[in-house]
């Protein structure tokens, strides 16, 4: 394909990767998440026992000795919810690495979050019905909301561009970087942050995961035959986008290129995946992209690890790569990181940049046996060393809502 | 609990009664529609409907059908079998 072929993309901007920042599993940064993931180390830690009642999931990816104290000051803390709390932490890793103290004002910030401030939220109801206190904390809203993020990282830096969150489940995250890609392609906004955050530890929600059956009692095993579901993960992740042009002028180091956006809708089952769904949008994403499927060198797979999606997802990359699916290298991070249900897209996009900058791509963690109906490869438990010309990030939500970023080096 | 001893077909009769009537009124299916001998297939359920029954027959029953074994249920028949299991370890703890 003629990458000028593109409709949407000719004679507009090339967007690049600046700056990441990151909160997960593994802490704080970056630098500890890619390290873990580099070596296939999954992150995947018993939860603390509910005070509240019996809970059948009792592993999740979680940052365990998080202290709010120790990384913001008490407004903030005070404002913002645990999620929320990583997202600002995220974005001013992303902006320090970018080598920016702040984005002009007329940026974007753009963030994925699928359930808003639980923890608020949880400790709220707890108040009224368990413990029949007769208030809860008043800013309960402003943490609830799931914009709180984006919100607070636009008053910290005093941006008034394009501020917004989107929901869209398990691709909010993908969705988010996407809409950020094309208004800065357009030229709509000189810079963007963009990326999700999640925090999903809460009693309440947990026992809704459990009620789903899709959580693993065991470490997450993302392809293998005998998978027996997801792991939760907590996290933010955040990227800064800039003009190709601009980030060459100042100097900055870019780590990758973003190369397209595709989107779909399965319009099939709330949350059966169909694989026809997820496969339009990885093929819009490389139309948008103006790459071949034999350009994609590596996937970072949604890989949820659950009964369902994965060999939905073998199939849509079957269908969307042709041929070209006998050679690709896939990963699911999940398998490390846990499954960050709106800021997925987000670690997983830093996974995918960092893959094609250090031509290093992360394994798919605790993979055991080969399942016939997975049969792509998956580079279990070792990273690999490969240079891919470029690569995508997928990310199927419940809702048959699809979302996949392609990315170039 | 007297489940498999002196009467086992009557026992597993009525449960196998209350199986039925519980899902019939979860999945809002006519009567007569679930057979003793149904699977989940011929009854055109999916994993979404299979999580609904599980929960009315958790309650139900007060019981917890863990992941696992609820992976392997696939019939009216193993879903009674299933529950006459779970009834009869809840008897005995």
């Amino acid at each position: 394909m003629n990458p000028t072929a593109s409709p949407s993309a000719s004679g507009s901007r090339r967007v690049v990767v600046t700056g990441l920042g990151c909160v997960s599993t593994f802490g704080k940064g970056v630098a500890p998440f890619w390290q873990a993931l580099s070596q296939g180390q999954h992150g995947i830690r018993p939860l603390p026992a509910p005070k509240e009642g019996d809970l059948k999931i009792t592993t999740g990816a979680w940052w365990a000795d998080y202290d709010p104290a120790a990384h913001l000051d008490h407004n903030l803390i005070l404002l913002a919810d645990r999620g929320s709390q990583f997202a600002i932490l995220a974005a001013r890793e992303a902006l320090a690495d970018a080598g920016l103290e702040k984005p002009p004002t007329n940026s974007a910030i753009v963030t994925g979050c699928c359930v808003g401030g639980k923890h608020a939220e949880d400790a709220s109801y707890w108040d009224v019905y368990a413990e029949k206190k007769p208030r809860v904390h008043p800013l309960t809203i402003p943490r609830v909301m799931a914009n709180s993020g984006a919100s607070l990282i636009a008053i910290q830096l005093g941006i008034t561009g394009p501020t917004f969150t989107t929901s869209t489940a398990c691709s909010s995250a993908n969705h988010a970087v996407g809409q950020a890609f094309w208004m800065l392609r357009s030229g709509m906004v000189p810079m963007a942050l963009a990326g999700g955050h999640e925090s999903p530890f809460v009693f309440g929600l947990l026992k809704a995961w459990e009620a789903m059956r899709v959580v693993s009692p065991d470490l997450p095993r993302p392809f293998s035959a005998g998978r027996k579901g997801m792991s939760l993960g907590e996290g933010a992740g955040m990227l800064l986008l800039e003009d190709r042009d601009h980030a060459l002028a100042r100097g900055a180091r870019i780590y990758a290129e973003i190369a397209g956006f595709g989107m779909s809708a399965d319009a099939h089952h709330i949350t059966q995946p169909l694989p026809e769904g997820a496969a339009l949008a990885m093929q819009r994403a490389m139309e948008d992209a103006g790459l071949a499927p034999a350009a994609i060198g590596y996937i970072n797979a949604h890989g949820t690890g659950t009964l369902a999606n994965d060999p939905v997802e073998t199939k849509a990359i079957r269908l969307a790569l042709g041929d070209s699916a006998r050679q690709v290298s896939v990963s699911s991070t999940k398998s490390m990181h846990g499954h960050a249900l709106g800021a997925a897209g987000a670690l997983e996009a830093i996974a995918t940049v960092l893959a094609l900058h250090h031509g290093l791509l992360p394994p798919t963690a605790n993979y055991e046996n080969p399942d016939p109906e997975c049969d792509l490869d998956v580079i279990p438990h070792a990273p690999r060393v490969a240079s891919p010309a470029a690569a995508l990030s997928n990310s199927f939500a419940f809702g048959g809502l699809n979302a996949v970023v392609a990315f170039r080096r | 609990m007297s489940l498999g001893s002196e009467h086992p077909d009557s026992v597993t009769g009525e449960l196998t009664q209350r199986v039925i009537r519980v899902i019939t009124e979860t999945q809002k299916l006519p009567e007569g529609k679930i057979t003793p001998a149904s699977t989940f297939e011929e009854l055109g359920f999916d994993s979404l409907d299979g999580i609904n029954i599980l929960f009315a027959l958790e309650n139900e029953f007060d019981i917890n059908i863990p992941d696992d074994a609820a992976r392997q249920i696939k019939s009216i028949p193993e879903m009674v079998t299933g529950i006459a299991g779970l009834l009869a370890a809840k008897a005995n703890a």
